[in-house]
């Protein structure tokens, strides 16, 4: 059977491409604490050796609209372009292709659909930055063949948060039933506190600062029960308009299993959101 | 009010470069076009078939023309929509920043709970 070479939990700034390539000056105040921590995180996957990455995000309104919705959905094809025009218009991100991993995708769905997640699918998925932003920032070299996870947490009605977490649970009994020999890293990426289009965007930090600092502490602790009973749909509104994207963090702590300390953690406090940096190591950590 | 008729224009009009300039440099003409000629597109289908029943309130027309994202964002429209389409086209205008911060504080008479964007 496969293994769970790492679990990765992430934010996914587009800004940070454009921040870390940036020079003279242009290159932003942060940018070199920003690479540097970076760099460490990106060195806790290599270590892990992984063969194939799950990468678990959400559409941004760019090929998924409200007119056909999926909650959760699978992107099953042998390649997925990446990054759509606004995305290069806003934050420079470049254009790509990732390779699919099909039979990884296709146990996911089978299985997912026996163990009660009806799950959509795609066979013509063009990723968005909530996926190649972890892809540009913990293997840049983008070699690796993928299996895409999206999630709702942007257009309501959105499932509830315990369902994301079971959602996490589950995707990583799938992983670890797939009869395949491969290591497989699962990354997932979301936000913490977050305000986007309303009065609390854009400031000193994120919306709200206590909130993150509380995120942080359920998510390294693997406090699923202590974040479960806080964070609601309706709560979440409070700390900022976007911060339902927290709901990918924990889907990623259901990966990582109930009281499972990470292995690595850091943050770092950004003007208009707080960046946090997450990995366990199921299996031991590396040599 | 159909806030997914807002939302509509705002992700239809982001996607494509040239509208956002035309609906940068006149707002009124292009919300006229787009009522006429894309509101009723059934995206992501066939383009033979066309919705019969979506067109804008009077003040849903007059926001969008007057491209007032404060009344936009009180209507109930996806906020990142309109922070995604409007950045588009202004922030150009403004130095680092600037634009997306006194698009915030434009709004700051505004409290919890926000207006429900549910579509």
């Amino acid at each position: 059977m496969a293994v769970v070479a790492a679990v990765i939990a992430s934010t996914h700034h587009p800004f940070y491409y454009r921040a870390s390539t940036s020079t003279g000056a242009d290159r932003p105040p942060f940018a070199d604490e920003w690479v540097a921590k970076i760099e460490r995180f990106r060195d806790t996957l290599t270590r892990a050796a992984p063969d194939v990455l799950v990468m678990v995000g959400s559409d941004h309104f760019h090929q998924l609209w409200l007119d056909n919705m999926p909650q959760f959905l699978v992107g099953k094809a042998p390649y997925f372009d990446a990054n759509f025009y606004n995305e290069e218009r806003e934050f420079g991100l470049p254009r790509m292709t990732l390779r699919g991993e099909e039979d990884l995708a296709a146990h996911i769905l089978r299985q997912g659909l026996d163990r009660g997640f009806d799950l959509a699918f795609s066979n013509e998925l063009r990723i968005d930055h909530s996926i190649t932003c972890p892809i540009i920032t913990l293997r840049p070299q983008a070699d690796l063949p993928i299996v895409p996870v999206y999630t709702n947490i942007f257009a309501p009605p959105m499932p509830r948060p315990g369902r994301f977490v079971e959602l996490g649970r589950t995707l990583r009994a799938l992983v670890e039933s797939w009869p395949d020999e491969r290591r497989v890293a699962i990354i997932g990426t979301g936000h913490l506190s977050l305000e986007l289009g309303g009065p609390r965007q854009f400031g000193e930090h994120g919306p709200d600062p206590e909130f993150d600092r509380r995120a942080v502490e359920w998510i390294a602790s693997g406090d699923i029960d202590g974040c479960l009973a806080e964070v609601t749909l309706d709560s979440l509104h409070q700390p900022g308009n976007a911060t339902h994207g927290f709901m990918d963090f924990m889907l990623m702590m259901g990966v990582a299993g109930d009281g499972v300390r990470a292995d690595h953690v850091d943050t770092l406090d950004l003007f208009h959101t707080m960046e946090a940096y997450f990995t366990w190591y199921p299996n031991g950590v590396p040599e | 009010m159909s806030k997914y008729l807002l939302d509509k224009f705002l992700f239809t009009v982001d996607r494509d470069p040239e509208l956002v300039e035309r609906y940068r440099t006149d707002p009124v003409g292009t919300v006229a076009w787009w009522e006429q000629n894309v509101a009723g597109q059934l995206l992501n289908c066939t383009t033979a078939e066309r919705t019969t029943w979506l067109s804008f309130t009077d003040e849903e027309r007059r926001v969008l023309q007057e491209q007032d994202h404060v009344a936009l964002f009180a209507m109930g429209a996806h906020p990142f929509l309109t922070l995604t389409l409007f950045i588009a086209m202004f922030e150009r205008d403004h130095g680092p920043l600037e634009y997306q911060r006194a698009y915030g504080a434009a709004m700051k008479h505004i409290a919890l709970p926000y207006p429900d964007i549910a579509t």
